[in-house]
């Protein structure tokens, strides 16, 4: 059975569509890239697997929950990062990972958090409000709180923007290494195309609110006559004509 | 209902009170100048009247209940600007936290942060002027339960003006108290009012309350269905308020405001 299951989702707002009919699932330990240029729709599709958009048509289905109709559950099984989504810089690491804990129901919070800030290098700043924290550990405390709950969805929207190459490593290796050993599955979104070739187990090109391409982000390029991964994300984001399914 | 959702929403608060001055010592002063104000002017009310009429009860009682009112009803509302000023939203909205779970955390937030302040005033009204709070009798406690629910009533319509204005109508909903006032009777009873403000106050639950006050204090007859009726109307100004947030809650989340909230690109 699939960590997620979307099928047939649709946002539109009047006339303008953001995402039309898209489907595609994300198995257990598998890492998906949902690729695109700005505006192709992996934002609203996140906002609408995060519960905090409605879809205007589609099923949304994570670890066998209807999001829909089984809200609780189905978040309760999911967590995320985002660059856009600091958490409140007025709170310590600490509470920050306490609240958000009890918000998802998290068992031996406690343990739990001392576990995350060890795993993510952050107990040195347990005590220190999030907001004075550089850009790179304040993204080391969001991955930290995406992990609290040990999700069986990840959704992870640019999670190592803003974090120099060896950081950025670490946390390839960390969330590789926790998708390889747990059961729950992730859906990443990126612009650097050598980060989605070195994590991502297969990729979803979004152009226009559509899925243009699926598959391999290793073989795609040259299934596609490109030469990189780079090349072909171009290609979609100025001729999608070309690469039309 | 899960409790520990709404636990977390409490806790939350509490250690922003905690680690900040700036948001602790509000919690009192205000209230605090405001008894120490009345509480002057009612003594020298006493002292320039020859009827020996005591306005401590009347008037500080009443300044007393109405700030209470209002610490209520900010109380509410200041608890979820928290989330707006934090651009807290996504991650609020995207755990498993139910609207209802988040709005009862609202309303022990402020609890817990109205009680402060009543604690403060009561305090400060009957260690320094006097005010004794036998004089209402047991109508006390129906007084505060019919104000501590409208403002909960009234907290939860800032919540949602703000959520569905954005951030910057913070600035419609501090003043509601104040243009509430001159139809609640604080100060004067109801029929002091012209009709079309009278019909307004008796749909207001704290026009009850001051009616019932000034009745017991100055020992006419006071009835009891009168409390029942404020109680009844503040019970259902808080399901219109609930229903109200729901609503735009649930706009919100269509059309996509919800994702899209925080204090730079909404104004």
């Amino acid at each position: 059975m699939s960590i997620l299951s979307v099928t047939n989702l649709r946002k539109s707002y009047g006339t303008t569509v953001a995402v039309d009919g898209i489907s595609f699932s994300v198995a257990p330990r598998e890492i998906v890239g949902l690729l695109g240029p700005n505006g192709a729709g992996k934002t609203t599709t996140i906002n609408m697997l995060l519960g905090v958009l409605a879809p205007s048509a589609g099923v949304i289905r994570i670890d066998g929950h209807d999001l829909a109709t089984e809200r609780r559950q189905a978040l309760s099984r999911t967590n995320f990062a985002a660059v856009y989504a600091p958490l409140p810089g007025n709170l310590t690491v600490a509470q920050n990972l306490r609240i958000f804990g009890m918000l998802y129901g998290v068992a031996n919070l406690a343990r739990r958090i001392d576990e995350l800030l060890e795993q993510f290098e952050l107990g040195g700043f347990r005590d220190t409000k999030c907001g004075v924290l550089s850009s790179g550990e304040q993204t080391r405390v969001c991955l930290a709180k995406a992990m609290l709950n040990t999700p069986m969805l990840l959704l992870l929207d640019e999670p190592t923007a803003s974090l120099d190459p060896s950081t950025a490593l670490d946390v390839r290796t960390k969330i590789r290494r926790s998708t390889a050993s747990g059961v729950g599955g992730v859906l990443w979104t990126s612009h650097n195309m050598y980060e989605v070739e070195e994590v991502c187990d297969r990729v979803l090109f979004l152009s226009h609110g559509r899925v243009l391409l699926e598959g391999n982000p290793r073989t795609l390029p040259s299934e596609h006559g490109k030469a990189t991964l780079e090349e072909l994300f171009i290609t979609v984001a100025r001729e999608p004509l070309a690469l039309e399914r | 209902m899960h409790i520990t959702r709404i636990a977390a929403v409490v806790l939350r608060q509490f250690y922003l009170i905690r680690g900040s001055v700036s948001r602790l010592v509000p919690l009192f002063i205000w209230v605090a100048i405001d008894i120490v104000l009345w509480g002057f002017m009612t003594k020298y009310l006493n002292t320039v009247t020859s009827s020996g009429f005591n306005f401590v009860p009347v008037l500080l009682g009443a300044v007393l209940l109405w700030d209470f009112f209002t610490r209520v009803m900010h109380g509410v509302t200041m608890a979820f600007l928290e989330d707006v000023w934090s651009r807290n939203f996504l991650n609020m909205f995207a755990s498993p936290i139910s609207i209802f779970e988040y709005l009862a955390g609202l309303v022990a937030s402020s609890v817990f942060t109205s009680a402060i302040g009543l604690v403060v005033m009561l305090l400060l009204a009957t260690a320094a002027f006097g005010l004794s709070f036998f004089a209402y009798g047991m109508a006390l406690v129906g007084f505060l339960m019919i104000l501590f629910i409208f403002g909960i009533a009234l907290g939860i319509v800032g919540c949602t003006l703000v959520l569905r204005l954005g951030p910057s109508a913070e600035w419609f909903v501090w003043p509601i108290p104040a243009l509430l006032s001159p139809f609640a009777g604080v100060f004067y009873p109801v029929t002091t009012l012209p009709g079309w403000m009278q019909m307004i106050a008796y749909s207001m639950p704290p026009s009850y309350v001051f009616e019932g006050v000034r009745a017991i204090v100055t020992g006419k007859a006071f009835a009891p269905s009168s409390l029942i009726t404020g109680a009844l109307l503040a019970m259902v100004y808080v399901v219109i308020a609930a229903m109200f947030f729901m609503r735009v809650y649930r706009q919100a989340v269509r059309t996509g405001l919800i994702a899209r909230y925080s204090a730079e690109s909404l104004s």
